[in-house]
């Protein structure tokens, strides 16, 4: 009796196992739909367009289903239509270049314009706060496409901006500043600025001031304490907002699309004319993956810049 | 160590320390429009190499006392000075005093060596000289072993410490402690006391350590002040504050009181109760009614009937507490009165049972006139 009553008891740990076991198990189910979702909506789409990017153009659009490395050659080459030799497309390069570096900057602006402004709200009684964000984000509100032909009534030639000035005669003639690059960042400045003031406002709303006033009493100057307390605990932040406008930059479509003009493009209005007008779809979805590795690649740079460890301990 | 002694070898008796620092007529009004008085014309003196305690109630205002003392809180009115110098309007970073914060306040981002560092960093030390005195600190608070752990990973005494540590690296003049041992345990709490007792003796540096807690105050003082609704009621040492308290409010919040109604003629005083005392009253104090501070155990009880110079007394409650027992007794006046015994080693008869009516005895001298 004592024998079997023994041996039919569990060995030790071994109910912590099942109860591993079967919470696994759980959790599994649990991240069903999400598995899911990410399967449709994510990684389905996207093997979709690697097996797109290796296929010919068709006719009129769409592909056909040869076997082609032509959509990925043209991401940076062109084929010369008379003698077939390989070149440089200089205009794809042109495009390449100017996404990155007006990703760059807007970047650069929001945190320029974005840190302060969040430090502002975040250092406000409680209650204001709130005002101060809802304020931020009362643009979500109106569509992008809205908002953006509202910059454009600002600086165009018979725009305010003009208007202003040459009543105050400061200028003669009207600026040009409609379909350059500077009203594409401009554009994006004005649009992705929220993305930058938000995560940087909750990691300063986070921030202890006491850290700050300790470092004061161990005779750091404003400027020191900044620097050496302030902003390695409000760098996530730094680093959240700026991945959240960086990215979104680089892909942008409808900012370049009506302030940069039809000259103007970005690496989102190269790929929306292969799917369009040009009629390149294996180009389309070798130029969208580009995109993707480009992110991937200054994604990963950037956070690894970022995360690096304060100096070593003295 | 040794450079550590740079404020010269601690004066022999405290009477001859000269001032470190001297709060003026201080007074912290905060907010403009319907003001709250935080500190209410606050004079104090705090002598050099003193450890010097900040006692009172919660919000008295200990922490605004330090704040302005640290430059953290301009004072609405008066003067601070340093050794004899005006500092009320230097910033935090130009004092050389320094703080170890109620929350301790460690970088977070920074090992335990950064943050000693971070201070002698920001006075230009050299390299060796930061990395020796960093060495020397860890050792000083026992955590040379934890040298490069980050702060968030420590339990609450050692980050006490490196908040010590810290705040002693750059070798303030005066040392600031906001109820440092609030956090701990009752064990860790002990030893701290002792530990912060040693490292003020081997620094000789000041200290003002704010605490709410008598028991703290009483054992690691060299004088304490107690403070209440910003003010300061009484500075003195631990013995003068526990037996010679001025006030009602000194008395009630250091140790357990017993006030009693008397009169006072020139130097005698007769309690209602019967029995009378010589004393010394404090200044100011008018012959008349007056309110007398015994301490229960300052008094003693037996079972039977009084004889002469007892008083006679109704026990009510008995409680019993290990080291002592106290007896809650009525006087003759409906007056209120307790007495703590010593409990013998053999328990004796000599204690009357609660309903019993016995005889108390105030030892001579136990009486103090209080001020109000
Ligand atoms: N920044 C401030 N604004 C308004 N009132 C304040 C401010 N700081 C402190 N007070 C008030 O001043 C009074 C004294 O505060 P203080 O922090 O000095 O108290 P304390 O003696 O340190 O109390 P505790 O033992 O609870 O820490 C409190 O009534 C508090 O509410
Ligand atoms: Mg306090």
């Amino acid at each position: 009796m004592t024998d079997s009553a023994l041996a039919s008891e569990p060995a030790p740990g071994a109910l912590e196992a099942h109860a591993a076991r079967q919470d696994s198990r759980n959790r599994w189910l649990l991240s069903l739909p999400a598995l899911l979702i990410i399967f449709l909506f994510a990684s389905g789409p996207l093997f979709v367009m690697v097996i797109y990017s290796f296929l010919s153009p068709g006719d009129y659009g769409n592909v056909k289903w040869d076997f082609s490395t032509d959509g990925w050659v043209n991401v940076l080459l062109q084929r010369d239509i008379f003698d077939d030799t390989l070149m440089w497309a200089d205009a794809h390069l042109s495009i390449f270049w100017r996404s990155l570096s007006l990703s760059l900057i807007t970047t650069v602006l929001t945190l320029i314009f974005g840190v302060p402004t969040a430090w502002f709200i975040a250092t406000q009684r409680p209650g204001k706060r709130e005002f101060w964000l809802f304020l931020v984000t009362v643009p979500f509100w109106t569509n992008l496409l809205v908002r953006t032909i509202a910059i454009q009534e600002l600086i165009r030639a018979e725009g305010v901006i003009n208007n202003v000035l040459l009543a105050l005669h400061i200028i003669d003639e009207p600026l040009q500043m409609m379909f350059t690059d500077f009203a594409i960042g401009f554009g994006m400045t004005y649009v992705y600025l929220p993305l930058m003031v938000l995560p940087v406002y909750a990691a300063v709303e986070k921030l202890d001031f006491r850290l700050v006033e300790a470092a004061y009493d161990l005779y750091a100057s404003r400027w020191t304490a900044f620097r050496r307390v302030i902003l390695p605990l409000i760098k996530p932040g730094i680093i959240a907002g700026s991945i959240l406008v960086f990215i979104p930059c680089l892909g942008a479509y409808v900012t370049p699309r009506v302030l940069g003009g039809g000259k103007n493009l970005m690496f989102g209005n190269l790929i929306e004319l292969q799917f369009g007008a040009g009629r390149n779809w294996p180009l389309g979805a070798a130029l969208s993956l580009t995109l993707m590795a480009i992110v991937m690649v200054a994604l990963i740079y950037y956070v690894r810049i970022t995360s690096r460890e304060e100096k070593k301990d003295v | 160590m040794n450079a550590l002694h740079s404020t010269a070898a601690p004066p022999s008796s405290a009477a001859e320390r000269e001032t470190a620092i001297e709060a003026r007529g201080i007074t912290k009004i905060f907010g403009a429009a319907n003001g709250f008085m935080a500190l209410d014309n606050v004079s104090v003196a705090i002598r050099r190499n003193e450890f010097f305690t900040l006692l009172g109630p919660s919000g008295c205002g200990k922490t605004t006392l330090l704040r302005v003392i640290a430059g953290f809180e301009p004072p609405t009115m008066g003067v601070l000075s340093l050794n004899g110098r005006d500092i009320s309007q230097l910033p935090p970073n130009k004092r050389p005093v320094n703080t170890v914060f109620q929350n301790y306040a460690l970088f977070p981002h920074m090992s335990v060596a950064n943050n000693i560092a971070f201070g002698l960093e920001m006075l230009g030390k050299s390299k060796s000289e930061i990395k020796d005195t960093v060495t020397e600190m860890l050792k000083l608070v026992q955590m040379e072993h934890l040298r490069s752990r980050r702060t968030s990973e420590l339990s609450g005494g050692q980050q006490q410490r490196v908040a010590l540590a810290r705040a002693l690296a750059p070798k303030p003049e005066v040392l600031l402690l906001d109820e440092p041992l609030s956090a701990l345990d009752l064990k860790l709490r002990k030893e701290m006391q002792i530990e912060l007792k040693r490292l003020q003796h081997e620094t000789g540096i000041t200290f003002i350590f704010v605490t709410h807690d008598q028991e703290e105050a009483l054992t690691m003082s060299d004088r304490i002040a107690v403070m209440s609704a910003g003010k300061i009621l009484q500075v003195g040492s631990p013995r003068e504050i526990y037996a010679k308290p001025a006030e009602r409010f000194v008395a009630n919040f250091i140790g357990e009181s017993n006030f009693l109604n008397a009169t006072l003629a020139g130097d005698s005083v007769t309690l209602d109760a019967g029995g009378r005392f010589t004393v010394t009253p404090p200044e100011g104090v008018a012959d008349g009614e007056v309110s007398v501070l015994v301490r229960p155990e300052h008094a003693s009880v037996r079972a039977g009937e009084p004889g002469a110079g007892e008083l006679a007394v109704t026990v009510e409650t008995i409680v019993y507490s290990g080291d002592a027992t106290t007896l809650h007794l009525k006087l003759a006046t409906g007056e209120t009165f307790k007495a703590k015994q010593p409990n013998a080693p053999a328990e004796a008869g000599v204690l009357p049972a609660e309903g019993d009516s016995a005889a108390l005895t105030i030892a001579p001298g136990a009486v103090t006139v209080l001020k109000d």
